[in-house]
């Protein structure tokens, strides 16, 4: 059974189209990043996935339908939106009381344990807690939760490089075990390119790149050419150029590698610069109907 | 990406964790409503501190209270046991007003307050449905507080009676407190009249709970200015006020309903009940309004429940 089954699925807020007919399957035990300009429908696509918005089209979360059947699947789904959205009247220590009271799955020597590598108090309200915390605090929650599916909406959103660092590490050694399936999107794109398993890109509400991580490394190339040989290389039609210190640096897609090494230094992109390469060249088109796209920009962020 | 046989190996494994999953459903709900009295001091606060306060003017009035009170023994039974309850009335009027403006305040807030800080987002990824949170949220005005009510005029009662009986014992009317209150007697009208005004005013708080889960902002305006535009478009239109008198009949009505009340002869209704035998709870059960107003207060819970649904952070 996929973790995640969508067909066709489409979202409008007016005129504005958030999704336009996406297709998804994620698999069990996939970490898939979900990558996309503001406005793309990345959070309104989670917002779907997580029964927090009403959709046309086929959706199967865990073979359930999200939007009828909220509170079953959250038992099996756990999400991180942003970290403002915990309740900063409340104490951690009630914090504790109510997820372990509501929540068959929580386990709560864990999250204890959790909180006990962190500065937080138990007899802390949550608006005296930093943003770092309050992200700490929330990550404990959730990984102390036995779920099959985690979306992660920009969690490390305002937080310093530490504790992104931190997020990032947790999660991976603490919580993932190779039969959950984790979501995630964010901006900072470069943190999380060692995490994924799987990677998507989402624009204007559709998907316009999806594959694994393995796929990512064999068919994008990125080579840093020689003034010399920069006419060989635009002839084997790189999906993007660039210019760093007056070399030449090209973004080759499903081109032989012997070939690539010929005229330069091969090495496998960064998902940030595919994503500038890929985007970029929307972005072009964005600006000849720019009436239209603006609309598309102004929605689900 | 996954293998089938992966995916098959895993079944057994589905199978365990599942099991405690299947925890009762008051569970939720037990945790909502304590939820909710954690957000909410001023459900309990408010009425303690009336409490408080009327009590603070009551220890002030025990100054002089032996003379008042050899004075009041000397008047025959009826008015004796009239003149001695007056400050027990004040105090259950007074806290039962601070209960039901404690719970229209909070009914305005509960479904807005979590879109407005955005903490909806946070209520709605734990495994509780919309039904228990409104079902939580709407326990709290109208079994919640009346109990608390109760209680905390009971408490109220008792102390109110140690003070007079302290103050009067050194002139050696320490008893009469005692023996002219019939204190089980109030109670039980206290709570008879504390249930029956919970029921009848459900649909209010019914309604104040459906505005605050729709309203984007200004729900005190919401749930009030409409009911006013229609008794103003009444009073224009037909020059009556039918629907105002309803309205008003909604809020402060449920005494004439539950209890055989006494009328001055010009007609007014004496606002005292002092016998069991008020008590008139088939004619209650018996009137259209009581069952007319659930009718209503399930349809606002109802609607409140589907648009917490759909609604989303503000």
């Amino acid at each position: 059974m996929a973790c995640i089954e969508a067909r066709g699925l489409r979202k409008a807020f007016g005129p504005t189209i958030a999704l336009d007919g996406v297709d998804l399957r994620v698999e069990e035990g996939r970490i898939l990043g979900l990558i996309g300009p503001n406005g793309a429908g990345k959070t309104t696509a989670l917002d779907a996935v997580l029964g927090l918005t009403s959709y046309e089209g086929e959706l199967k979360v865990l073979g359930r339908n999200p939007w009828t059947e909220r509170d079953q699947l959250m038992r099996d789904v756990c999400f991180i939106a942003d970290v403002a959205v915990l309740p900063r009247w409340m104490r951690v220590s009630q914090m504790l009381d109510y997820v372990a009271g509501v929540h068959p799955r929580f386990d709560r020597a864990k999250a204890e344990g959790f909180l006990a590598k962190t500065e937080i108090k138990r007899t802390s309200k949550i608006r005296q807690l930093s943003k770092g915390m309050v992200a700490q605090l929330h990550l404990a929650l959730v990984m102390a939760i036995d779920a099959k599916l985690l979306v992660l909406d920009e969690p490390t959103l305002g937080l310093d490089i530490l504790y992104r660092k931190q997020f990032y590490d947790s999660l991976l050694n603490d919580y993932f075990d190779g039969s959950r399936t984790i979501v995630v999107t964010t901006h900072q794109v470069e943190e999380i390119q060692d995490v994924l398993t799987d990677l998507m890109f989402i624009d204007r509400g559709r998907i316009v790149l999806e594959c694994s991580m393995e796929e990512f490394e064999s068919r994008y190339a990125e080579v840093m050419v020689n003034p010399e040989h920069v006419d060989a290389a635009r002839a084997l039609k790189p999906i993007y150029e660039r210019q760093v210190f007056g070399r030449s640096i090209l973004l080759f897609d499903n081109v032989d590698r012997q070939q690539l090494a010929a005229i330069g230094d091969v090495r496998t992109p960064s998902i940030a610069d595919l994503f500038v390469a890929m985007m970029g060249a929307e972005g072009e088109q964005r600006t000849e109907g720019k009436g239209q796209s603006e609309g598309t920009q102004g929605a689900a962020t | 990406m996954n293998t089938p046989s992966n995916a098959r190996s895993e079944i057994p494994n589905e199978s365990k964790p599942a099991a405690p999953a299947a925890t009762s459903p008051t569970r939720p709900f037990y945790w909502s409503v304590r939820r909710e009295l954690w957000e909410n001091r001023s459900i309990y606060m408010a009425p303690l501190i009336a409490a408080g306060v009327v009590l603070f003017g009551f220890a002030i009035s025990a100054i002089g209270m032996p003379d008042r009170r050899r004075a009041t023994l000397l008047l025959d039974p009826v008015q004796q046991r009239a003149r001695i309850e007056i400050p027990y009335d004040v105090v259950a009027m007074m806290l039962m007003l601070t209960a039901f403006l404690v719970g229209v305040f909070y009914c305005l807030d509960a479904l807005h307050g979590e879109r407005r800080d955005r903490s909806i987002l946070f209520w709605k990824s734990l495994p509780v449905s919309d039904l228990t949170t409104v079902l939580a949220k709407a326990i709290i005005p109208l079994v919640v507080l009346p109990l608390l009510t109760f209680a905390i005029i009971e408490a109220t009662h008792f102390t109110t009676m140690l003070i007079s009986t302290a103050v009067l014992l050194p002139s050696g009317l320490g008893s009469t407190t005692w023996t002219i209150l019939p204190f089980f007697q109030m109670s039980v009208i206290l709570i008879y009249g504390l249930v029956t005004m919970a029921l009848w005013q459900a649909p209010l708080f019914g309604w104040l709970l459906l505005v605050s889960g729709w309203a984007r902002r200004a729900t005190f305006l919401w749930a009030v200015l409409p009911w006013l535009a229609v008794c103003a478009v009444e009073k224009i239109a037909f020059n009556t006020s039918y629907f105002a008198f309803m309205l008003g009949h909604r809020v402060t009505g449920s005494f004439e309903e539950a209890f055989v009340v006494v009328k001055y002869p010009h007609g007014a209704v004496v606002s005292m009940v002092d016998r069991l035998t008020q008590l008139d709870p088939v004619k209650f059960l018996s009137s259209p309004g009581l069952w007319i107003g659930l009718a209503f207060a399930a349809a606002f819970l109802t609607a409140a429940v589907r648009l917490r649904r759909y609604r989303g952070s503000l």
